[in-house]
């Protein structure tokens, strides 16, 4: 096999895992996971009704009934819509989400039969700047769907949200130069191999110990970019209406999907760039064990701060729409450049 | 009279207050515990170990219904110490029931004591508003309340109407459908009522 062919068949192996094993997968079961977390914190039972054969196993199987219903539901387009956008909405917006996902390092380079395999899925030396246009582009989405709606309601929505997601990409942009300047690399993985040994000789080198304001700043903005409670104010299901009151069906799910994969690239990201990535404190990891150690370290800390988003999701209730853009543009954006300041004086005077 | 201005002194945010952050650990706290002490009762329960539930749901139909001690439920017609009712038929309670549910057919009695008995006693449950009335208005107190039965539904309107056997748990409440022909089932002979 020659090894171009090698290498766009790992490529396109390595793609694969990202947006089945870790996408779709994951974010099936958050939705299983969003309602038995809240249930178990607020002293409920939860979803637990649907079974097969008389199995209800905590209720695992509500996530493939949703997607049956879903996909089997009529799928509505109401007179006076821009059938083309309208349909482009979702695809935009859930196909971008995923594009996100191919570029989270999920493991780093091991050496298996003499070559070196790295284990992210799209190698690209701006991994970081790719990961966060996809993020924004997926605001395209948002907007499309507000405005090919023809309603006044999904305008509003889809308003908001252009408004909430572009003031806190700013914020990620000012948020991410701090460490983007500390480990002097935008390649994600270069990232999290810069993140490997002790500080000190007791806490591992992770980011989160190196920026923790940056850490901090990083979970708030990621929370709104990826429109989350509290910062949902484009959705509001309850009481002021989103961008996709005028989708049904699996276009309406897509939008529903592409919240669950938009965290799931926010998490990969604070795993790569706070969390050590796929380090393990104390291990070098190589060949074949060290790939799958990887991947669990990796897989590990993704789900770990998925738990911790969830929790803060059902923790804090929707802040209002002014609230939210002046913690945007004048507490997250002016402490982020602040902290960018001190850690590039920082490296210039320690270096 | 002029009008008269209130100073309502807001109470100033502290610094903790203003970024946030500390109150937002202090309300994750609160749920993180509630998630893993009810997390770990769960687990508990389902090794067998008594332990508080996780959970305050009653999943009502398999579990019992769970109703107050004082809870105003389905009629009863006390009895006497012979079985007979005690109901005397003075109709106090059909008089004062402000839903018109209730349906009386006195007759004499065979004790001399006794000046009338019901002979008939129909509730028309699907009426009944569980007001208590004719609990209060009872002077010798022959219905009570507190049959503990909150599963009352039928198919039919005329499967509402409860007689008086049926209201002293004589003879189980049966769809019309699906009762004995009189004279082979049970003891009590059925009287239909005036409707």
């Amino acid at each position: 096999m020659s090894p171009l062919l090698t290498s766009v068949l790992w490529t396109l192996i390595k793609v694969a895992f990202a947006l089945f094993a870790v996408g779709l997968n994951i974010a099936g079961l958050l939705g299983w996971v969003e309602r038995k977390q809240s249930a178990v914190l607020q002293d409920r039972i939860g979803a637990n009704r649907a079974d097969i054969l008389g199995f209800r196993i905590l209720g695992l199987f509500h996530p493939i009934a949703d997607a049956v219903k879903m996909l089997t539901k009529e799928d509505f387009v109401p007179t006076g819509v821009n059938r083309l956008f309208h349909t482009m909405a979702p695809c935009f917006s859930l196909g971008f989400a995923f594009l996100g996902l191919a570029a989270i390092p999920y493991g780093g380079v091991v050496h298996v039969a003499g070559k070196a395999w790295s284990l992210v899925p799209i190698e690209s030396p701006v991994g970081l700047l790719f990961v966060l246009a996809m993020l924004g582009l997926g605001l395209h989405g948002v907007m499309m769907a507000g405005w090919a709606s023809n309603s006044n309601y999904a305008l509003l929505g889809g308003l908001r949200g252009a408004a909430q997601m572009i003031s806190y990409e700013i914020c990620m942009g000012a948020i991410l130069a701090a460490p983007a300047f500390l480990y002097g690399t935008l390649d994600l993985e270069t990232m999290v191999e810069k993140q490997g040994g002790f500080l000190w000789g007791m806490i591992p080198n992770w980011g989160c110990f190196t920026q923790p304001l940056a850490f901090i700043l990083f979970l708030v903005a990621g929370t709104a970019l990826s429109k989350r409670t509290p910062f949902d104010l484009p959705e509001g299901e309850a009481e002021i209406v989103g961008y996709h009151v005028e989708y049904s069906g699996m276009k309406f799910g897509m939008f529903l999907m592409t919240d669950f994969i938009e965290t799931i690239v926010v998490s990969g990201l604070a795993v790569a760039i706070f969390l050590g990535g796929w380090q393990i404190p104390g291990m070098a990891l190589d060949g074949l064990s060290g790939a799958v150690l990887m991947l669990a370290s990796f897989i590990t800390k993704l789900l770990a701060v998925l738990f911790v988003l969830m929790q803060i999701r059902w923790t804090l209730p929707r802040f209002r729409f002014d609230q939210l853009l002046s913690l945007g543009w004048k507490n997250i954006l002016p402490l982020a450049l602040a902290n960018f300041l001190v850690t590039i004086w920082g490296i210039y005077l320690w270096r | 009279m002029a009008m008269t201005v209130r100073e309502v002194s807001r109470p100033a945010r502290s610094f903790m207050e203003q970024i946030f952050l500390w109150e937002v650990c202090v309300g994750l706290m609160v749920t993180f515990r509630h998630f893993f002490v009810n997390l770990a009762r769960h687990a508990l329960r389902a090794l067998g170990l008594k332990v508080e539930p996780g959970a305050v749901t009653i999943q009502y139909p398999e579990d019992p219904a769970v109703l107050g001690k004082r809870a105003r439920t389905r009629h009863r017609l006390l009895k006497r110490a012979d079985g007979s009712p005690r109901c005397t038929s003075c109709l106090l309670c059909e008089t004062i029931c402000p839903a018109k549910c209730i349906h009386i057919t006195p007759e004499e009695s065979p004790d001399p004591r006794i000046e009338k008995r019901a002979k008939t006693f129909d509730i028309d449950i699907g009426l009944c508003i569980f007001c208590g009335y004719c609990v209060e208005a009872c002077p010798v107190d022959a219905i009570h309340m507190d049959a503990n039965k909150v599963e009352l539904s039928s198919y039919t309107r005329e499967d509402m109407i409860w007689t008086m056997p049926e209201l002293m748990d004589d003879v189980p409440k049966l769809p019309r459908a699906l009762r004995p022909a009189p004279g082979i089932g049970p003891t009590v002979p059925f009287v239909s009522g005036s409707h």
